[in-house]
C-alpha cells in the first residue's frame, strides 16, 4: 500500500510577462488501487499539476509538498521520480528522432529495474503488451512518437506504463483523440494494470465517456489552480450536464 | 531557430526568390593567379578559417623530395583492377568535368601532375565497399592531389576515401557517374586534430544514374569539403549527405552545390552536425539550383545542427534558386538548436538518467544520416565513432537553455 500525498501545492511559471501563478494550493491524497478523476476547464492547471508531479523544469514550486510514502518527491530529479514509481502519460508525447521504440523501452526498463531485462523474456513481454494494446509489432522499429497518429501516441504511453509497472500513474487526457475502440482498449489496459499491480491513478479528462470504462473512486473539480469540489462518480455526470459555470461564477 | 519550407504552391504566390548568388556562374580557372589571394570577404571564404587554411594558399612544388605528405593505401583497389594509370594534366578523363572554383583547388590541379584515377568497370558490381586509405604523414607537410573517380555505365559500387593522420592537404575529387551507373562515395575525415584539409568534389551524374555522396567529418583541425554535383542526365539522382561532430578548436565546413540540370532529376541534401566545446565551429552553405530546362525536378535540402555546449557556433545558410516553374517539388530547411528540453524530459520521466538521455538524443539526431548510408559495416563504425565523440565531451557542461 502506497500513498501519493499532495499538500497545499503552489506552482508558478516564468512567462515573458513575468512570473505567473498557476496552482494556488492543491490538496490531493491518492492511495494505491484508487482512481481519482480530475476534471476542469481549459487552462485551469491540470497539466501543470501533472508536470509538477513528474518534475518538469518549467514549473517552479512556490510552496506546499508532494510526498510518496513520506519521501519528498520535490527533492527528486525527474528520473529519480520515475524510478521511485511515478509515471506520467503525457497529453502531448514528444517525438525523439533516431531513437527506436524498442531501444527506448529497453533503456527505460533497465533504468527503472536497475538491471537489463533478460532478453528473451523482455521480447515476449513487449510483444504481449503490444498485442493487448493492438499495436502492430512494427512500431518497435519506428522512432519514438515520430509520425505516430494522436491515438497511436496515447497507446504508446500506456504501453510504457504496462512495461514499466509504476506505483502511481497520472494520465493527462489519455482519452483525447482516441476512437471508440481505442478508448476501450486503452481503458482495459489501465484496469488490467491496476488489477495486477494495485496501481493508483490520477486521471485527467474532459469527458465522462472514459469514466464508463475506468470507474473513478473520487472525482475532483479543478478550477483556477485548485480543487473546487470533490465527490463520487455522480459529480462527473453533473459536470457534463451543467458545465463549470457554477464554479467560475463563484469566482474561486 | 529558423525553419523555412517552400513548395511550388507557395512559390506561385510568394514573392520571387532572390538568390544570394547565381552559383553556376561562379568563375572558374585552372590558373591559381586568376583567383588572387582571398581577403575573407568573398562569398565562398566569408565564414572560412582562412588563417589556418593559409598554408594551402601557397602555390609551391609539393611532389619533390622523398617524403610525400599523403600515403595512398590503395592496395584493395589495385587487387580488384580498379586503378588506371593517369600521366599528366591532359590524361583523359581528368578535367572532363572538373573546373577549379577557388585558389586552393586551382593550386591542387596545377601541382598534382599525375592523378589517382579510379575506374569502376562497365556493368560490374563491386560486392563489398572499396576503401582507399589516405594517411597524412605530418602536420607540416603540404600535399596536393587530383583524384578521378569514374563510374562506367551500369557499374555499381561503394567507394570510401578514408583520411587519417595529419597533413596540409588540398584535394580535388572529380566524380563522373556515367549513364546508368550507381555510385556511393563516402569521404571520411578521421584526421588528427592538427590536420588542415580542403577538398573540392565535383560530380556529374548522367542519365538514369545515381550518386550517393557522403561527407563524414569527425577529425581534423580545419576540414573544408565542398561537394558540387550536377544532375545532368534525364532522371539522374543525387543524394548528398553529411555528418559532422566538431569539438573544441575544430572548424568543419561544407559548401554544397546541387545543380538540377536534366529533366526529372531528384535531389536530396541532408547535412547534420553536432558541436561541443569552446570554439567548436561548423559552417554549412547549401545552394540548390534548378536550371531552366530541369522540368519535373524533385529537390529537398536540409541542414540541422545540434549545439551541445556553450561556446560552439554553427552557421547554416540554405539557398534555393528555381529557374523553371514546372517542377515536382522543392524545399529547404535549416535549423540550429540546443538540446530539446522536452525530449530530455520525456526520456528522464521514464527513469533514464540525464546523461544517458542526452546520449540518446544526440545519437538519435545523427543516426538519421547514418541510417541513410545503407552499408551496415560503415553504419556500425560511425555509430561507434559518435559514441567516442560523446565520451570525449562527457565532462563538458551542457549548453545553457535557449533564452536563459
Ligand atoms: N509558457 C507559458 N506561458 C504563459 N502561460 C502559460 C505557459 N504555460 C502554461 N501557461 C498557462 O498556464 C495555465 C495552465 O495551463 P495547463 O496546461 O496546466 O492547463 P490545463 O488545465 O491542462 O488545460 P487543458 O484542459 O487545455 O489541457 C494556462 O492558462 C496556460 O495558458
Ligand atoms: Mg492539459
Amino acid at each position: 500500500m502506497s500513498v501519493l500525498d499532495i499538500k497545499d501545492l503552489q506552482v508558478s511559471i516564468e512567462t515573458e510577462q513575468g512570473k505567473k501563478e498557476i496552482l494556488r494550493g492543491v490538496d490531493l491524497t491518492i492511495n494505491s488501487d484508487e482512481i481519482h478523476a480530475i476534471m476542469g476547464p481549459n487552462g485551469s492547471g491540470k497539466s501543470t499539476l501533472a508536470y509538477t508531479i513528474a518534475g518538469h523544469p518549467r514549473y517552479t514550486v512556490e510552496g506546499g509538498s508532494i510526498t510518496l510514502d513520506g519521501e519528498d518527491v520535490l527533492e527528486m530529479s525527474v528520473d529519480e521520480r520515475a524510478r521511485a514509481g511515478l509515471f506520467l502519460a503525457m497529453q502531448y508525447p514528444v517525438e525523439i528522432p533516431g531513437v527506436t521504440v524498442s531501444n527506448f523501452l529497453r533503456t527505460a526498463k533497465t533504468a527503472i529495474a536497475g538491471e537489463a531485462p533478460r532478453v528473451r523474456e523482455w521480447i515476449g513481454d513487449v510483444r504481449g503488451a503490444m498485442e493487448k494494446l493492438r499495436m502492430d509489432s512494427s512500431f518497435g522499429e519506428r522512432n519514438v512518437n515520430e509520425g505516430f497518429s494522436g491515438g497511436e501516441k496515447k497507446r504508446h504511453e500506456i504501453l510504457q506504463m504496462e512495461l514499466l509497472r509504476p506505483r502511481f500513474a497520472v494520465l493527462d487526457e489519455t482519452d483525447s483523440g482516441l476512437d471508440v475502440d481505442a478508448l476501450r482498449i486503452v481503458s482495459e489496459g489501465v484496469n488490467r494494470i491496476k488489477a495486477e499491480t494495485g496501481l493508483g491513478v490520477l486521471l485527467i479528462t474532459h469527458y465522462t465517456r472514459i469514466l464508463r470504462y475506468i470507474q473513478p473512486d473520487h472525482v475532483h473539480v479543478f478550477v483556477n489552480g485548485r480543487v473546487a469540489e470533490q465527490g463520487g462518480p455522480e459529480l462527473a455526470h453533473r459536470l457534463e450536464e451543467e458545465g463549470y459555470d457554477r464554479y467560475l461564477k463563484a469566482g474561486v | 531557430m529558423t525553419t523555412t519550407d517552400m513548395t511550388p504552391a507557395h512559390l506561385a504566390t510568394a514573392e520571387p526568390i532572390v538568390p544570394i548568388q547565381t552559383r553556376s556562374e561562379r568563375p572558374t580557372s585552372f590558373d591559381p593567379a586568376d583567383f588572387g589571394t582571398p581577403t575573407g570577404r568573398e562569398v565562398n571564404w566569408r565564414l572560412s578559417d582562412l588563417k589556418r587554411l593559409a598554408p594551402l594558399l601557397v602555390d609551391e612544388e609539393t611532389e619533390t623530395g622523398d617524403a610525400l605528405g599523403i600515403e595512398y593505401g590503395v592496395a584493395a583497389l589495385e587487387e580488384r583492377g580498379l586503378l588506371v594509370e593517369s600521366r599528366g594534366h591532359d590524361a583523359a578523363p581528368r578535367g572532363e568535368i572538373f573546373r577549379p572554383e577557388d585558389v586552393i583547388s586551382a593550386i591542387a590541379w596545377k601541382r598534382c601532375a599525375n592523378a589517382l584515377h579510379i575506374r569502376l568497370p562497365e556493368g560490374q558490381e563491386q560486392a563489398e565497399p572499396v576503401i582507399a586509405r589516405l594517411h597524412g604523414t605530418g602536420a607540416d607537410r603540404h600535399a596536393n592531389a587530383h583524384i578521378v573517380i569514374e563510374a562506367m555505365p551500369g557499374s555499381v559500387a561503394t567507394l570510401v576515401l578514408h583520411h587519417s593522420g595529419s597533413a596540409r592537404y588540398a584535394q580535388n575529387v572529380e566524380i563522373i557517374v556515367r549513364d546508368g551507373a550507381r555510385l556511393t562515395l563516402v569521404s571520411v575525415q578521421d584526421w588528427e586534430d592538427d590536420a588542415v584539409h580542403a577538398a573540392a568534389h565535383q560530380a556529374v551524374v548522367g542519365a538514369d544514374a545515381y550518386l550517393k555522396h557522403m561527407v563524414v567529418s569527425f577529425g581534423g583541425g580545419v576540414v573544408r569539403v565542398n561537394p558540387s554535383v550536377r544532375l545532368a542526365g534525364h532522371r539522374a539522382e543525387g543524394e548528398l549527405y553529411g555528418l559532422s561532430f566538431a569539438d573544441s578548436g575544430q572548424h568543419i565546413e561544407s559548401q554544397v552545390f546541387l545543380f538540377h540540370e536534366g529533366t526529372e532529376t531528384r535531389g536530396d541534401v541532408l547535412y547534420k552536425g553536432a558541436l561541443q566545446g569552446v570554439g567548436a565551429r561548423s559552417v554549412w552553405i547549401g545552394d540548390v539550383l534548378i536550371g531552366d530546362d530541369a522540368t519535373g525536378t524533385d529537390s529537398y535540402e536540409k541542414n540541422q545542427n545540434l549545439v551541445l555546449t556553450d561556446g560552439a557556433r554553427a552557421d547554416s545558410i540554405p539557398n534555393l534558386e528555381i529557374k523553371t516553374g514546372d517542377i515536382a517539388g522543392a524545399g529547404h530547411a535549416s535549423a540550429t538548436g540546443r538540446f530539446d528540453d522536452e525530449q530530455l524530459f520525456y526520456l528522464q520521466s521514464r527513469g533514464i538518467e540525464e546523461e544517458e538521455a542526452r546520449r540518446l538524443v544526440v545519437i538519435g539526431f545523427l543516426m538519421e544520416v547514418v541510417q541513410r548510408i545503407g552499408v551496415p559495416e560503415i553504419e556500425e563504425r560511425l555509430a561507434e565513432a559518435i559514441e567516442e565523440e560523446l565520451r570525449r565531451g562527457a565532462g563538458l557542461a551542457p549548453a545553457s537553455k535557449a533564452g536563459a
